[in-house]
């Protein structure tokens, strides 16, 4: 029986078609400029996604209901978020720190997370890089960047974050859900969540058991931008 | 008909060196690119937020250096900012002197930054005038029954 909580339309027709359709994904934006929020934002629609633009990192997270403190339940229904997108430098809670808070609930860790900058600092992408991002824009943000995010969806289907298991969702019961067949969001609290359970599941994680391809976006990134080292 | 072909060739024309004297730069062309039938007006609106936003900043950074006791880091943020919104609409010359801008700030030299205020004050007046007469000469085209030429 489908369960609405994750699985959505567009990743049933994902997984059981061919993954070029991102008509239905929905991306959330953050940035504190108005500029570049407008800016990113049609950049989304333009590739067809839909999008949700917000000009904070606490309110991202008071989007997706994840509150500080408590667990959130089932209801984060409504709009899924299939992909965040945010700023590096934010007054208030940094891109670094909503990353950090993404990858540390359990109900929203496996959403993938791309960080943009006007800054290209070696340290600070290997930084959100090793926390779990995606993928690091050195802004202003291109249009080929923004094509690249399919690639990030599609790989989420792919890696199995629907009901039965990948080795992804393997990995993460073995290491936090012991009791719920559910390997995702709804039951599990954000207590359960540890940190080491993170880097196993993350594909972006150099030293993981799945395979990254080599011509990943991230090794790319990576060798582009450290000549060579990994 | 004439009138059209001849707006329309201003126009290209005024483009061209637009980005000739670096006024903008090959980001204004992303920009042209994002808009469409859905969105024919982005482009406009894009630049009025950067012109608001801009006039926020040039005051902000005024005050800020008006200060008797000179807060360099709330003035790079400023600048910072500027930057960014700059860099995002492809106003090359604000851009590089908010560069400028921020290696005096975060050398604390005062003078520097009261100059490049003045400097960039100066680039964003004329990088809004050249897109203002380019909004108009579109204006006019459309007006006339044309359209824009494709970027």
């Amino acid at each position: 029986m489908e369960r609405n909580v994750f699985v959505s339309r567009r990743r049933i027709d994902g997984f059981d078609v061919s993954p070029s359709d991102s008509a239905e994904a929905h991306v959330l934006a953050v940035d504190d400029s108005l500029v570049d929020r407008k800016f990113i934002e049609q950049l989304l629609k333009i590739s067809s996604f839909k999008v949700t633009a917000v000009d904070s990192g606490r309110r991202a997270l008071q989007f997706l209901g994840l509150d500080e403190e408590k667990s959130s339940s089932v209801g984060f229904d409504g709009l899924k978020v299939d992909l965040i997108i945010t700023d590096y430098c934010m007054p208030g809670m940094t891109g670094y720190e909503l990353l950090k808070k993404i990858k540390e609930s359990s109900n929203f860790r496996e959403i993938p997370v791309v960080i943009m900058s006007s800054e290209n600092v070696i340290a600070r992408i290997d930084r959100c890089l090793e926390e779990g991002a995606e993928d690091f824009f050195v802004k202003p943000v291109k249009l080929s960047d923004v094509k690249r995010l399919k690639d990030y969806m599609m790989r989420e289907v792919r890696f199995g974050t629907t009901n039965s298991g990948g080795t992804n969702k393997r990995k993460l019961q073995e290491s936090c859900d012991l009791t719920s067949s559910e390997p995702s969001i709804s039951s599990l609290s954000s207590s359960s969540s540890d940190s080491p359970s993170r880097s196993p599941i993350s594909p972006s994680s150099a030293p993981s058991s799945i395979p990254t391809p080599l011509d990943s976006p991230v090794r790319r990134l990576k060798m582009t931008n450290t000549g060579g080292l990994i | 008909m004439d009138s059209v072909v001849q707006l329309q060739k201003q126009l290209v024309d005024y483009i061209a060196s637009l980005f000739h004297e670096g006024f903008l730069d090959e980001q204004f062309n992303q920009l042209q690119q994002l808009q469409d039938e859905s969105n024919p007006d982005f482009v406009v609106e894009v630049v009025s937020l950067f012109f608001e936003d801009s006039e926020r900043l040039l005051n902000e950074l005024a005050k800020a250096l008006e200060q008797k006791t000179i807060d360099f880091r709330k003035v790079d943020a400023h600048v910072h900012q500027f930057k960014g919104s700059s860099s995002s609409i492809g106003a090359h010359r604000v851009q590089k002197v908010c560069i400028a801008f921020r290696n005096y700030c975060e050398e604390q030299n005062v003078e520097g930054c009261l100059k490049c205020l003045q400097q960039v004050k100066h680039e964003y007046s004329l990088v809004r005038n050249k897109l203002e007469t380019l909004f108009q000469l579109e204006k006019q085209i459309i007006a006339a029954g044309g359209s824009l030429p494709a970027t």
